[in-house]
């Protein structure tokens, strides 16, 4: 490896200028370990959803990177994400996914952190720590949170800018997703549960395959050749039947230095509402409306036709389905998948029911889509641990220098790229920056205190 | 000759429940051999125009707290939760031989055990079959997967048979871990 000042990633394992990505960044033990400390543990993870813990009291099990944390409402109506993480020997104090409760209890030694994650009870504190233990300085550790719209993100570095600077000019995009179907900010609601399932595989080819990859279409024909949309036609998507026959750019969207990732489409003009739920007139009633709400709220920015994409570095947003898929690294041959689902909190329970039934078909372990993703993103996996097979890069290449800013429509975005129909340029912006945070290492922590001996 | 005496109503009441069983037990078995022959469109025919087919996620939940250990049918996210004309849509998704998660197909033996059959008169005329299952999986080279759980039928007479009216699979998983679930159950 050429001495690049210490850079082993950028320009050397991720090449995004020539488009070459080495192999070894998807299965080495020692990249992954780095990842840990300097992609996951700086940046702004998703944990969770409001609706999903409604409540005071309330809480709901999340994960950031390898380790459980606790997302819950306070007795005060405070959100807080605590590291579920006994301060003493490291149990977990929370082992139920969701409910709601005042204290956690720790089943080892009984240290009781309050909903605040204040140490509230030490069991000896007298005859054995003889009154010496500070319990403020024994708390439960707590991220940074931030809820964007109801969103949940955490992050463990003070250092990281603020939630809404870290999502830089995605803002737009994700403001797209975070919108109700009628173009406002109201109130989504999280169905009961969350999928959770392990896939083969490092996370990242979770991610960039979600960031913006129309080039994968065809590994999907056999889900397209029976009915899955709603609108009860061939094919997976729902807006199949808005999109056909329209004039319309098909756009890969890249956000720098961000590495956030959107897609979706552009008409070139207004359009009207396209009938697609034509058997279930309370369903297709709700959504000609919104429709006629989000065209008229939000003008020529309405024909923006989000699909989805990466927030970085590993949760995927998919409209329409209105999910969020979360790739948790388990090692780097092992990545553990979290998904939640949601729905318009006051939509016709009709329209509730049609989106439920069609987004459990679609994604997760039974969707008809995600399952032929998954068995890609597998063997890919598999393909990049040989000997042989690790010297030689990966081809990222497409596209490269075709990229536009501010095209096709100036107000899409600022330190925004795009291009048009299959393009490598998400990919290379979401490598770019995880090189980029790979090759900065971490800040010394503060030395520790010595241990004060008994006098 | 010697006649045998007729059965008194006790025996004849044990006699039914095992002729039921049994026939129930050679259901299953032919159901068995139907998808680990991977013969998926006749055994869509085992099941009900109206059948409900339902696979809840497991919750972990506070000891007594059994009401809510899995998400609710119709409500919640479920892994399947669905009916006829949807699982005949994954049946012709696995036929197109481009279903890449199927092709190459997978290897399946389903096995059931524990049977307890509960006859009609008591279940608004259908028959409540409880089991346990048991289901391994290998694919491709080294892929394997084992499925255990409890599953619980609601047969209907059909035919010289039964027919599938609903059928409720807990698979004993919180976080799954096969990487997909592709396979019927």
């Amino acid at each position: 490896m050429a001495d690049r000042g210490g850079r082993r990633y950028a320009g050397e394992l991720v090449d995004v200028e020539h488009g070459r990505i080495s192999r070894e960044i998807f299965t080495s033990q020692a990249v992954y370990e780095d990842e840990l400390e300097r992609v996951f543990a700086r940046s702004w993870l998703f944990v969770g959803h409001e609706s999903q813990i409604p409540a005071p009291g309330d809480f709901v099990l999340g994960r950031m990177a390898e380790e459980s944390v606790i997302l819950n409402r306070d007795r005060g109506g405070r959100l807080h994400v605590f590291l579920n993480n006994c301060r003493h020997r490291g149990m977990r104090v929370c082992r139920y996914d969701h409910g709601n409760a005042a204290k956690f209890p720790c089943p080892y030694h009984g240290w009781v952190y309050s909903d605040e994650g204040a140490l509230v009870a030490v069991p000896k504190l007298e005859s054995g720590y003889h009154n010496e233990l500070d319990r403020a300085q024994w708390g439960l550790i707590e991220a940074r949170t931030a809820s964007y719209h109801g969103y949940v993100f955490a992050c463990w570095d003070p250092a990281t800018p603020d939630f809404e600077r870290y999502l830089g000019d995605l803002r737009f995009y994700f403001d797209d997703f975070c919108e109700l179907p009628d173009g406002s900010h109201g109130d989504w609601q999280a169905f009961g549960g969350v999928l959770k399932w392990r896939m083969p595989c490092n996370w990242k080819f979770a991610a960039e395959n979600f960031a913006g990859d129309y080039y994968h279409n065809p590994s999907h024909a056999s889900v397209d050749a029976v009915i899955l949309s709603p609108a009860g036609v061939k094919g997976r998507h729902t807006y199949d039947a808005v999109t056909r026959a329209r004039e319309l750019y098909k756009l890969n969207i890249c956000v720098t230095p961000e590495g956030h990732t959107a897609r979706g489409e552009l008409f070139k003009d207004d359009y009207d509402y396209q009938p697609t739920y034509q058997e279930m007139a309370v369903v297709e009633d709700y959504f000609r409306q919104c429709h006629a709400m989000r065209r008229e709220r939000l003008g020529e920015k309405a024909r923006w036709f989000g699909h989805g994409g990466t927030v970085f570095p590993n949760v995927s947003y998919s409209n329409g389905v209105q999910s969020l898929g979360t790739w948790h690294p388990v090692g780097p041959h092992e990545t553990e998948t979290w998904r939640i689902f949601l729905a318009p909190k006051d939509a016709p329970a009709e329209v509730k029911q049609v989106l439920r039934h069609y987004v459990i078909r679609y994604q997760g372990p039974a969707g008809l889509t995600e399952q032929d993703d998954m068995e890609n993103w597998g063997y890919a996996h598999e393909g990049a641990r040989g000997t042989i097979a690790r010297r030689y890069d990966l081809h990222y290449g497409m596209g490269l220098g075709h990229e536009r800013k501010g095209w096709p429509a100036a107000w899409l975005g600022g330190q925004v790229y795009a291009s048009e129909d299959v393009s490598e340029q998400n990919q290379r912006a979401f490598y770019a920056r995880w090189a980029a945070l790979m090759d900065t290492p971490p800040a010394e922590r503060p030395a520790r205190p010595a241990v004060r001996a008994a006098e | 000759m010697s006649r045998r005496p007729a059965p008194r109503a006790a025996e004849r009441a044990l006699l039914d429940g095992l002729l039921l069983r049994h026939e129930v037990e050679r259901f299953y078995v032919r159901e068995a051999e139907l998808l680990d022959s991977r013969r998926f469109e006749d055994w869509l025919g085992l099941l009900a125009d109206d059948v409900r087919y339902w696979m809840p996620l497991a919750y972990n939940r506070a000891h007594g707290d059994w009401e809510g250990e899995h998400s609710r049918e119709g409500k919640d996210l479920n892994w399947f939760d669905e009916g006829k004309f949807e699982l005949e849509q994954r049946v012709k998704q696995i036929m197109t031989g481009v279903h890449w998660a199927e092709e190459p197909a997978s290897r399946t033996c389903h096995m059931f055990s524990n049977l307890e059959v509960e006859d009609a008169s008591n279940n608004d005329g259908l028959i409540a079959a409880r089991s346990r299952f048991l289901v391994y999986r290998n694919r491709t080279e080294t892929e394997t997967d084992l499925f255990v759980g409890k599953r619980h039928d609601r047969l209907r007479r059909a035919g010289d048979g039964f027919e599938i009216a609903a059928r409720a699979i807990y698979l004993d998983q919180n976080v799954l871990l096969a990487k997909n679930l592709t396979i019927f159950f």
